[in-house]
């Protein structure tokens, strides 16, 4: 019984992932749409569009390319401006890394390939809390992969239907999801420093420099006043009581 | 349904990067286990890049993205994540149309 009982618990982590999250797919749709949508606007044809989402998966680097699209392709252009705008996963991946490094060989290229920053803020939400397994990970990126490319799918098909998401408050719905989370994880003096500097020097970096650098900046002056703050009272990879 | 090969060559370099950014924080840190103040540093990093990526929104876009950010938080506090989110939602929407 063994067999079916581990399956069991696989399933259920994977449900538990596609139920967690639910809420952020959603909040996604519009977004996939509106992309699709621009990207067929600038002469990417649906089959281009499904391919960039199926190999990208970058949502903010996939605006930023379309955005700068022309004929001929812009290759080195979108390729150095989508390494720009995922900077950042370098600072998410070695935070990640020890709370996965019981996913082995194949499953952790899998893994990191589905690192879209609301599936690794939640994977990290969850480890905080038990064992970050697998299925559960599969159940947050498989789903909203799946629907990121459908809907841009949808989007490049049916054209620029939802000219401004904003109009409806969507681009404010990540801010929101985000916000949960950070009460989540941020609680105590020590990450309360690491917020505080990163939310000042991001909103610096934000107002004086062009192009998406306030993430990276943010993210290492978080880092920066997280040693200055000192070192943790557990190893990193003891899971939380 | 056409794919320009110089199209493609753009979306495959995209890709490439991408998933290299996504591979190289991992490649770097899983060998060895980071301890004393390199752990409280990589135990920053979730909190400072939730933050970074929300911050513009915060703090720098206007009264009412502030005003409801506030109180999507005070909502946290007292009911599920959805709920506080489609109240952060709606909140926005009402305060661009009454702060402009």
């Amino acid at each position: 019984m063994q067999p079916e009982a581990v399956t069991e618990s696989a399933l259920a982590e994977l449900r538990a992932g596609v139920v967690d999250v639910f809420p952020a797919a959603v909040a996604v749709v519009p977004f996939g749409l509106l992309l699709g949508a621009l990207a067929a606007q600038q002469g990417l044809s649906p089959l281009e569009v499904l391919v960039m989402s199926a190999t990208v998966f970058a949502g903010s680097s996939q605006f930023v390319a379309v955005k700068l699209w022309s004929d001929p392709a812009p290759w080195l252009l979108v390729t150095v401006s989508a390494l720009m705008v995922n900077c950042r996963h370098v600072l998410m991946g070695a935070s990640l890394a020890p709370k996965i490094r019981h996913i082995h060989g194949f499953r952790s290229l899998v893994t990191l390939f589905l690192m879209a920053d609301e599936v690794w803020a939640l994977a990290e939400q969850r480890a905080v809390r038990r064992r970050l397994t697998f299925a559960y990970y599969l159940g947050l990126g498989g789903f909203l992969y799946l629907n990121w490319v459908a809907w841009n799918g949808v989007g490049a098909v049916v054209g620029a239907l939802l000219e401004d998401p904003a109009a409806y408050g969507f681009d404010f719905a990540f801010t929101a999801i985000f916000l949960t989370l950070l009460v989540d994880l941020g609680r105590g003096p020590r990450s309360a420093v690491a917020i505080a500097a990163s939310a000042g020097v991001a909103t610096a970096t934000y107002l004086l420099v062009d192009g998406p650098w306030y993430i990276a900046a943010g993210g290492l002056a978080g880092a920066l006043a997280g040693a200055l703050v000192g070192p943790a009272r557990r190893p990193l990879d003891e899971p939380a009581p | 349904m056409t794919l320009d090969p110089q199209t493609l060559l753009a979306i495959l370099g995209m890709a490439l990067v991408t998933y290299a950014t996504r591979l190289g924080g991992w490649l770097m840190v899983r060998r060895y286990t980071p301890t004393g103040r390199a752990a409280a540093a990589l135990e920053a990093v979730p909190g400072a890049i939730l933050t970074a990526v929300i911050a513009p929104m915060v703090l720098a876009t206007g009264p009412a993205e502030t005003a409801a950010a506030v109180l999507t938080v005070l909502a946290f506090l007292k009911v599920p994540r959805l709920a506080a989110v489609i109240f952060g939602v709606l909140c926005v929407v009402a305060l661009r149309a009454l702060l402009g």
